[in-house]
């Protein structure tokens, strides 16, 4: 493969690893605030117990998404920086508040409720405005009048693609996060959060599925080019199976568990709905290509230098050679262990 | 305002932020560390609670040091985009590893902290020390690219385009070792000294039982010691770092000791203005021959002025006062940690508050002066590069974004910082008061039995 082919495929790696991370982190954090209140069952407390050990972890995956993008991509970055100065900025204002207060709620109980209200709903925010790089990656959004850039605030606001886009964000994060959370849960033993979570995913697959295709639709007057590269054969293959794997995956909430009284096999339907995500994640971003922003930067332009391309390929698989055995650790301490998941 | 100096401020505002908390969570959790150990050699409980009770408030102040630490690596693309073209093809490697320390500290911490109860002791230990390690891997791999800056290699720049890279040259640039020496040492210092300001507030109160004067002399004590330690190394590394800006950087060292003219016996000033129409320092105490002596080790050593070099490329000259600053810091706090060793020596029999209330208040004001002695340091080393990004090669006004939007971003993060400060510090105010550390000592001793 060209090392431009592998650097494309490590970065979508990333970016799909942190896409489902950071929603289910995001998710599970707005779980939290909005079963608060409801202390007959532990849907709020079953959704901490995920988070606190977890969520520092998913934010250097955020991290190493940027700095992986400005290592093999260094002229994608610098255009893309400009570009989305303004969402990225409020993300990173949201992205602290929700941080900080998640971390005050567990230090004063006192105002565990308003920190709690804080730190959820501005992570719910978070993910949604994430996603709109996507329609800006397509291009026109930008004014330059010579000295300064702006972003033309008002054309991306009356663009319908930029609200399904937003919808599609809201829709995943909480539909992802709720899959997740009742695997969590029945592996905890709750079955009543079980139930919980596997109602909210029950309703939130087809509106989940509902936005994605009516994000891509809505791209068609903005970006004719990439529906074209989206409906080639190739493409349209994945999204078919893409399809079949959600059928999949949204059907094993009802099949049939061993034991008595249980239905459901939230472990198959989380399993199947990240193929799903990874290969219409896939799809999507290779119909981008060549170009990383239309129509100035393609992937070529933007590509690092060889020698510097070969020492970060070592990087990444030195250090992935250290911290996988950590990872593995950590996930049968916080996912695993019945002494951490029943207490 | 241009975009340039908006930049400026929104990104120097946003470091400024971070370098807090960055800094204390590096510092302690390597006091966390020592704690533990001291458990494990001394059999005694009360260094565990200290382990325990230090843990909690750098879990919070991890909570601020990791989304700010967020803002500033993505700010740098958002703010500084042609100097981040030439990063990503010249210096992204110490950038790249960096990640696996915030991997490496950000696990072990979960573990340490969530899966305590279900680890041996051991196990314990090595989680804990990994996270010191990832925290103290992290400052020095970030040092890397701030060295880097200063004293670029590695890579060429012919017409705007970047040639002959060279990333190895580029990470072994001259000031790295001892920028990294001088910046984790200070680190450690800054740890250590809050933690001795928080000791010593506590033992300033009156009315206390033996039973908490044992306990907090002992945070004291491990705490002072350290401040010590790396007080003595900070003084050392300054210099050494001095030397080097003499023998890399010279139009830094002149502008930080207000040297307009080039001399031998070169005197070093303390404090005072520097003046471009008398072109001295006004006000100063001087020391004459000292700053030869100390850059090269002889009174005959010769320092370049500023006046060797072109004016558009002088630093502003008030980094001359944010130099003093550090340094009169460091050499007060090196005394304060060295007396009260003294006092621990001469008192060392007594039983209850060895120290006197005046040193106990001393060291109350140590903490925040730590941090200051950080902030002035590091404005002081940015600010001194100007007016280049990188060090001769990339003007800052060459490698800022063009942005229109950044005046309403500048004030929204401004807000940001200044609230979460607050509420930070009276979580954690609010937390330790509500959580007395009497109410511990029954509950460690009650799991022990267990
Ligand atoms: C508690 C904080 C603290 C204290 C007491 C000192 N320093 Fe420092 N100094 C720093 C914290 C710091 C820093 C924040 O770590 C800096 C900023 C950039 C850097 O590389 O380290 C720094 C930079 C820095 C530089 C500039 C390096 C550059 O621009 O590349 C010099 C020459 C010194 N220091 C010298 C000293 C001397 C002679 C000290 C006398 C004891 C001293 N420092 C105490
Ligand atoms: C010398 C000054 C600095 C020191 C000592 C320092 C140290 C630290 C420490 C100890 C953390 C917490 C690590 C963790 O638990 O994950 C942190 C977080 C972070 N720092 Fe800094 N930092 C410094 C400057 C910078 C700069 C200039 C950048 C920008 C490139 C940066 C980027 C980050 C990021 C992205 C995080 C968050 C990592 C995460 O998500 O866990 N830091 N820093
Ligand atoms: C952590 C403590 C730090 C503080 C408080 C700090 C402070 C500042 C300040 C005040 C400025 C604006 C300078 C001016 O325009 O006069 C600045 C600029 C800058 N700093 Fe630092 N800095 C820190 C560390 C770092 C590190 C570790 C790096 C390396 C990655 C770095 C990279 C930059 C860059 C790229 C600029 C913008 C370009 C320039 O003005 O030269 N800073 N910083």
């Amino acid at each position: 493969m060209e090392s431009i082919n592998i650097a494309l495929l490590i970065i979508w790696a990333f970016l799909f690893i942190y896409a489902i991370a950071g929603s289910i982190d995001f998710g599970a954090g707005f779980w939290a605030m909005y079963y608060q209140n409801q202390t007959d069952t532990e849907s709020a407390s079953i959704a901490n117990r995920y988070l606190s050990p977890s969520w520092e972890v998913t934010n250097v995956f955020l991290v190493l998404l940027v700095v992986a993008f400005v290592g093999f991509f260094p002229g994608g970055a610098a255009n893309l920086g400009t570009l989305m100065i303004v969402p990225f900025c409020l993300v990173l204002i949201l992205l602290t508040i929700r941080s900080a207060f998640m971390v005050y709620s567990h230090s004063v109980k006192r105002y565990t409720r308003l920190f709690t209200i804080f730190s959820g709903l501005t992570g719910l925010l978070i993910p949604a405005l994430l996603i709109t790089i996507l329609p800006a990656a397509i291009g026109g959004y930008v004014m330059n009048d010579g000295v300064n850039q702006y972003i033309l605030v008002d054309k991306l606001f009356s663009s319908s693609t930029f609200y399904t886009h937003i919808g599609f964000g809201l829709a995943t994060e909480l539909f992802l996060s709720s899959l997740l959370l009742s695997d969590y849960a029945r592996e905890a033993n709750s079955m009543e959060t079980y139930h919980t979570y596997r109602r909210n995913a029950m309703t939130l697959g087809p509106i989940t599925l509902a936005f994605a295709v009516a994000a891509i639709y809505t791209l068609i007057p903005h970006a004719p080019w990439m529906f074209e590269n989206i409906t080639d054969s190739f493409r349209l293959i994945l999204l078919g199976l893409s399809f079949l794997a959600f059928v999949i995956g949204y059907s094993a909430l009802w099949w049939p568990a061993k034991t008595r009284r249980k239905i459901g096999q939230p472990r198959y339907a989380v399993i199947f709905i990240i193929i799903q995500f990874g290969l219409a994640s896939f799809a999507y971003s290779s119909a981008q290509l060549p170009y990383l922003l239309y129509p100035d930067i393609t992937v070529q332009d933007a590509f690092t230098n060889e020698t510097m391309f070969r020492l970060l390929l070592f990087g990444y698989a030195g250090g992935m050679a250290v911290l996988i055995p950590v990872f593995i650790w950590f996930w049968r301490l916080f996912m695993k262990d019945k002494r951490y998941l029943l207490k | 305002m241009d975009s340039v100096l908006l930049s400026r401020m929104l990104f120097g505002s946003s470091m400024a932020f971070h370098i807090i908390f960055a800094t204390l969570t590096v510092g302690i959790t390597l006091m966390i560390l020592l704690a533990e150990i001291m458990r494990l050699v001394k059999k005694d409980d009360d260094y565990a609670l200290l382990a325990k009770r230090w843990t909690k408030g750098a879990a919070v102040l991890l909570g601020v040091a990791i989304p700010s630490g967020t803002i500033v690596a993505v700010m740098l693309s958002l703010l500084w985009p042609k100097f981040m073209e030439i990063v990503g093809e010249v210096i992204a490697l110490p950038f790249q590893i960096e990640i696996f320390a915030f991997f490496l500290e950000a696990l072990f911490l979960s573990i340490y902290v969530y899966a305590a109860d279900r680890l041996g002791p051991v196990t314990r230990l090595i989680a804990v020390f990994f996270v010191a390690f990832g925290a103290s891997a992290s400052a020095i791999l970030i040092t890397n690219a701030h060295a880097w800056m200063n004293t670029p290699r590695g890579f060429d720049l012919v017409d705007g385009q970047v040639v002959n890279v060279d990333p190895l040259a580029a990470i072994k640039a001259p000031s790295f070792f001892v920028t990294a020496n001088h910046v984790v040492g200070t680190a450690f210092m800054t740890g250590a000294f809050v933690l001795v300001a928080v000791a010593a507030y506590k033992l300033l109160h009156n009315h206390l039982s033996k039973r908490e004067i044992a306990y907090h002399r002992k945070g004291l004590f491990l705490s002072l010691v350290v401040a010590f330690i790396m007080s003595s190394y900070t003084a050392l590394s300054g210099h050494e770092t001095a030397v080097m800006l003499y023998e890399e950087l010279p139009i830094k060292l002149a502008a930080s000791e207000g040297l307009f003219n080039t001399t031998d016996n070169a005197a070093l000033t303390i404090f005072g203005t520097p003046s471009v129409e008398t072109e001295s320092v006004i006000g100063g105490i001087e020391i004459p021959g000292l700053l030869s002596w100390i850059a090269t080790g002889s009174t005959d050593g010769v320092i370049q002025g500023l006046n060797e070099f072109p004016q558009d490329e002088w630093p502003p000259l008030f980094i001359h006062t944010l130099f003093n600053v550090m340094v009169a810091i460091g050499f007060t706090l090196l005394g304060l940690a060295a007396l009260g060793l003294l006092f621990w020596f001469l008192r060392r029999k007594q039983e209850g508050v060895i120290y006197p209330k005046w040193l106990l208040a001393a060291y109350v004001a140590c903490g925040p002066l730590a941090i200051i002695g950080i902030e002035t340091g590091w404005i002081y080393s940015c600010t001194g590069r100007q007016p280049w990004t990188i060090y001769g090669i990339q003007r800052t006004v060459d490698a800022a974004t063009n942005s229109g939007n950044l005046g309403i971003l500048f004030f929204l993060f401004s807000v940001l910082y200044i609230v979460l400060l607050v509420i930070t510090g009276l979580v954690m105010y609010y937390y330790f008061k509500r959580n007395p550390v009497t109410d511990e000592f029954q509950s460690t001793n009650d799991q022990l039995n267990v």
